[in-house]
């Protein structure tokens, strides 16, 4: 009834429909693409332990992208739970560190990944003397995920009531302890979504790696240069002779990180339902 | 008693530190990039760098006017795309969506937010810039194929902020639309999305500062040449695209042109920065 005598939010509302589907069927021939240029190119090949030109094997790049996530969450999640720690628990609201803290790290959440890869070059590349290596590599993303890690802690750290704090002092334990033993266990599905979108943001990345960790195609150690699967895909396609094998590469990338995605949104999911 | 007291303002002191990390890395970030970005433009010419028309390095002309516009012009071209789209799928989500669907297109959108730029690059290769042949003849890779692909990549950008920002609005503006005799879409339309005006503008800074940053997936499908940009189906190089592709060779004065270029863009994005935390403040107050 309402729509024949409004022709002007009936032409709205089917806007809006048209909308939502155009944006859901816009994922779904992404995801199409992908899987159907990729699939019918995977191959047993693709997997051997040795890269060479014929097989273009990624499987170093998958144990380069793993050890490149390890190490970088080894120093970015201490670094950024421990930040968060700090603004939730420990500083005054409002204070200028906190506003300067609070500040930096927008910046640094804004930063594009090739300001990155441009800047680990010029400090850890050339000014550290590290070279196109792993450890270079490492350095850069830890700065880059940074932000994730720190910002969803403290949001989770701020979703734990109060009563919890209390009854911990009441209890008599000190901050330390309160922090360690109550608040972050309650935290934990919070932080962990969190870990997880870094470790998503590091297995995708490509423009913050290619002038750090560089692009040679061995399994690497830390201070050696090798490229993640995401840079794998970059060149190949750069070398253009092997695009069979890059579709392929989009396959298993777009695999792990919707895997990944996945996960972390189960996480958040418990956070949300859980503590509160 | 005395050792607990120590570690307790011990650990204090390391939470403090790591705290003051992320001020150090943008410390840091600024420092490399000016100190290796602006002698380059000295060197060249503030006047002549930023205005240049021609990046001819083996000729010694470093002029990146063309790489600016092709970043700004790719940029307006994905508002184009993507704000429409995403401001019209957010007022969706927040007022049309039946519940049990809502859950569903959320996820869809997550999973748009996670894709590698990478592999959005090779969907652009393969999807777009066929699409672009069939349609317009020509290559394929033009700044209209980099705009739709930059205006799907800042999708999800511009659907959570706006969404977000249109929950945010209290129902009594949506309750005394309706009150007042208006349809649902009316409401919404008229009354819930001009209250959350500074949340969407936020969205769409956002997006912007993604647009413009956005490497891989660019140089895929934009054609990269240096040329001053000269029409929507012509290819054009953006600042990001410059420097990727570049680097790998330059030596002396043309990679410190490639670092000027850098400063440049990052220059870009700290206003840009700037702009959403405004923004996102105002918000908030409101």
């Amino acid at each position: 009834m309402k729509t024949t005598r409004h022709p002007g939010s009936a032409i709205l509302r089917g806007l809006v429909w048209a909308a939502a589907a155009l944006s859901v069927l816009i994922l779904l021939s992404i995801l199409v693409f992908i899987l159907v240029k990729g699939i019918p190119n995977l191959n047993a090949g693709l997997f051997a332990r040795e890269y060479t030109s014929e097989n273009c094997s990624m499987l170093p790049a998958i144990l380069n992208t793993v050890k490149l996530t390890f190490f970088s969450l080894l120093l970015a999640v201490p670094l950024g739970v421990f930040s968060a720690i700090y603004l939730a628990e420990y500083a005054r609201r409002g204070s200028r560190l906190v506003k300067a803290v609070r500040l930096t790290t927008e910046t640094l959440a804004g930063i594009p990944s090739i300001v990155y890869g441009l800047f680990g070059y010029l400090m850890f590349n050339i000014s550290m003397g590290l070279g196109y290596s792993l450890l270079a590599g490492v350095l850069t993303l830890s700065i880059m995920v940074l932000p994730t890690i720190l910002r969803t802690t403290e949001e989770a750290l701020l979703a734990v009531p109060d009563l919890y704090r209390e009854g911990s002092f009441g209890l008599g334990a000190g901050r330390l302890r309160t922090v360690f033993r109550i608040v972050l266990p309650a935290a934990a599905p919070g932080v962990l979504s969190g870990v997880i979108l870094a470790i998503g943001r590091i297995v995708g990345e490509t423009a913050a790696l290619i002038f750090t960790s560089g692009t040679a195609s061995g399994t690497a150690g830390l201070t050696t240069s090798g490229r993640s699967l995401a840079v794998h895909m970059y060149a190949l396609w750069n070398e253009g002779l092997h695009m069979g094998a890059a579709y392929a590469t989009g396959v298993v990338l777009l695999v792990l990180v919707v895997g990944i995605n996945s996960l972390a949104a189960w996480a958040a999911g418990k956070v949300s339902r859980g503590t509160v | 008693m005395r050792r607990q007291k120590f570690r307790e303002s011990a650990m204090r002191a390391v939470f403090l530190l790591c705290a003051c990390v992320s001020i150090l890395a943008v410390a840091l970030i600024c420092w490399f990039l000016f100190s290796s970005g602006v002698p380059a433009m000295g060197k060249i010419g503030v006047g002549s760098f930023l205005f240049g028309e021609k990046w001819k390095p083996n000729a010694n002309l470093y002029g990146i006017l063309p790489m600016i516009l092709g970043s700004v012009y790719a940029t307006a071209g994905a508002i184009l795309v993507g704000v429409p789209l995403g401001l019209l799928t957010a007022v969706f989500l927040a007022r049309f969506c039946p519940a049990r669907l809502h859950r569903t297109l959320r996820r869809a959108i997550d999973l748009l937010a996670g894709i590698p730029s990478i592999v959005y690059g090779f969907f652009g290769l393969m999807a777009l810039v066929p699409l672009g042949q069939l349609l317009f003849g020509g290559s394929g890779k033009s700044l209209l194929t980099a705009s739709v692909l930059l205006g799907i990549m800042i999708l999800p950008t511009v659907v959570s902020v706006s969404e977000t920002a249109l929950r945010a609005v209290p129902d009594s503006y949506y309750e005394g639309a309706l009150a007042l005799g208006a349809t649902h879409e009316r409401a919404v339309f008229t009354a819930v999305l001009p209250a959350a005006r500074s949340g969407i503008l936020a969205g769409v800074v956002l997006g912007v500062g993604r647009a413009v940053g956005e490497t891989m997936a660019v140089i895929m499908v934009a054609g990269n040449q240096t040329a001053m940009p000269s029409g929507l189906l012509r290819g054009v190089r953006t600042l990001t695209a410059n420097i990727v592709i570049e680097m790998g060779y330059a030596t002396d004065l043309h990679r410190e042109a490639l670092f000027a270029t850098g400063v440049v863009l990052f220059v870009f994005i700290l206003l840009i920065n700037l702009a959403f935390s405004c923004l996102k403040r105002k918000g908030a107050g409101a």
